[in-house]
């Protein structure tokens, strides 16, 4: 299972980059290969308001549907159109391809709340 | 939360990569390379499935068959030793105690296969209907004495026939032979054409002691044909697109076969009278006030079970079942709604979480076969 050491995690397994200011969002290697094959991804519209433990999307692999949590608040600059059209994209390259939003966090605060992949490795082998 | 339950072939599955899951307090697996890539192995080449949780139960005695027609839907009567049939048993209400097949061994000696999770429920319902001395009757849930195997797919036969004498193209779509013999294992087994696939392929009961050999072998032979491992994700994906019904989602107490669109199975006129005789009958004859119909998702979402349905503005139903078909590549689903709305190419609005998504009613099966 691929843990990038320079993102950060949330409980929820999902990932977070921080990029000048603003964050780019994905779901982790250890969610994809646990929903197994995704054929829908349903994300938020640009400008739109997200907040930290709320959804904000969903994935959905053949069998289930999985809610999208935001492990941080803010608005979202950026939303990954490509995963519209190739959902495998997720299963294929959870940490680059499938980003899914870019956010202009509103409380930088929350940063504390997420967990390094050591952390969060804790967390999956609870699981 | 008790200990999960496992079948005889459950050390097996780690050697193909299954991830397992609590289904119906059975550890089973759920994926063994991915449900989509299993699927179409199934459809193209022919996969493996142990569906040992199944629960079989037999029943016994000069009775047996008066029994039996008063339980069962079908016709019982039409079963000849090596012959099976597809059944309801239903409640005075005509709603669906379970679907289950009936095998008849021999003259007063039948085996029933029902869903796991409706097994003891299954067996408590014969029991406290059986109203014949021991002589007469027995029931015996032997669901713990058999492992059962699914071979499915169009190279099934193929596979099949190389681990065995018998002549399995013999074996005729809802016959079975019994005893037949594996190569190397001292054991017969029952081999029925039947599956939950909408593909050819057999089912195979044996004595759990043997089940284990009996999946190495089959692996192994039928290697050269892309035999694969398939787990109980692709064989939701594999019966939905054929239409085959799942209890709990297609049938449930509160849904009759005939509303289910099942009605072949549940023969009104037969001599003897049955449990839910009355308002089945009068379902098939005045039409039920709901249908189960296939949907097409028109904009971008998944149907998924327990959606609400919408006709103008109005809650016609809901979603039974409901995936994106991995063999169409499109979003279908099946729903029971209100029959004055069932015809083939009515929009309807399915309510998929917090959105309100098109779909049309299209015709069924969604995957015609042969």
């Amino acid at each position: 299972m691929s843990l990038p050491k320079d993102l950060l995690y949330s409980e929820e397994h999902e990932w977070v980059k921080k990029e000048d200011g603003k964050v780019r969002i994905g779901i982790t290697d250890f969610a994809q290969d646990e929903l197994g094959d995704i054929v829908f991804v349903e994300l938020p519209e640009v400008g739109e308001e997200i907040e930290a433990d709320e959804p904000f999307g969903s994935v959905e692999s053949v069998k289930t549907v999985s809610e999208l949590y935001a492990p941080i608040s803010g608005k979202i600059v950026e939303v990954n159109e490509e995963l519209e059209d190739s959902p495998e994209l997720v299963n294929e390259s959870p940490y680059e391809s499938a980003w899914m939003i870019v956010v202009e966090p509103s409380d930088e605060s929350e940063f504390d709340n997420l967990l390094s992949a050591e952390a969060y490795k804790e967390v999956t082998e609870e699981d | 939360m008790g200990e999960l339950k496992r079948t005889p072939l459950f050390p097996e599955y780690e050697k193909h990569g299954a991830k397992t899951i609590d289904f119906g307090g059975w550890d089973l697996p759920v994926q063994f390379s991915g449900i989509k890539h299993e699927h179409e192995v199934t459809r193209t080449k022919a996969g493996l499935f142990d569906v040992s949780h199944m629960g079989e139960i037999v029943v016994k005695g000069t009775k047996s068959l008066e029994f039996l027609q008063k339980m069962m839907t079908n016709d019982v009567s039409k079963l000849t030793p090596k012959r099976a049939q597809y059944t309801f048993m239903c409640y005075e209400n005509g709603g669906t105690v379970d679907d289950l097949i009936i095998y008849m061994l021999d003259e007063n000696d039948y085996l029933l296969v029902v869903n796991a999770a409706n097994t003891e429920k299954d067996f408590d319902w014969l029991v406290s209907h059986n109203t014949y001395d021991s002589e007469e009757l027995t029931l015996t849930n032997v669901s713990s004495d058999y492992v059962q195997l699914a071979l499915q797919g169009p190279k099934a036969e193929q596979i099949l026939q190389t681990v065995t004498n018998t002549n399995v193209e013999e074996i005729k779509f809802f016959r079975f032979e019994n005893p037949v013999h594996f190569s190397g294992i001292d054991q017969g087994a029952i081999v029925s054409r039947t599956g939950y696939t909408g593909e050819d392929g057999f089912e195979i009961y044996i004595d759990k002691d043997y089940g284990r050999q009996l999946w190495i072998l089959l692996l192994e032979a039928g290697k050269e044909y892309g035999l694969e491992p398939i787990g109980l994700g692709a064989r939701d994906t594999l019966r939905f697109e054929a239409n085959l019904p799942l209890y709990g989602q297609e049938l449930s107490k509160d849904i009759s076969p005939i509303e289910a669109g099942l009605g072949f199975a549940v023969k009104t006129n037969k001599e003897n009278d049955f449990i839910g005789k009355e308002p089945l009958k009068a379902q098939k004859e005045n039409g039920p006030s709901r249908k189960l119909v296939g949907i097409e998702m028109i904009d971008k979402g998944i149907p998924r079970t327990g959606y609400e349905v919408l006709y103008e503005d109005q809650s016609i139903g809901f979603v039974t079942s409901g995936t994106q078909s991995p063999t169409l590549g499109k979003n279908i689903g099946l729903a029971l709604i209100d029959s004055a709305h069932t015809e083939v190419g009515t929009e309807l609005v399915i309510q998929v979480r917090k959105r309100k998504l098109k779909a049309v009613i299209i015709e069924k099966p969604f995957l015609k076969r042969n």
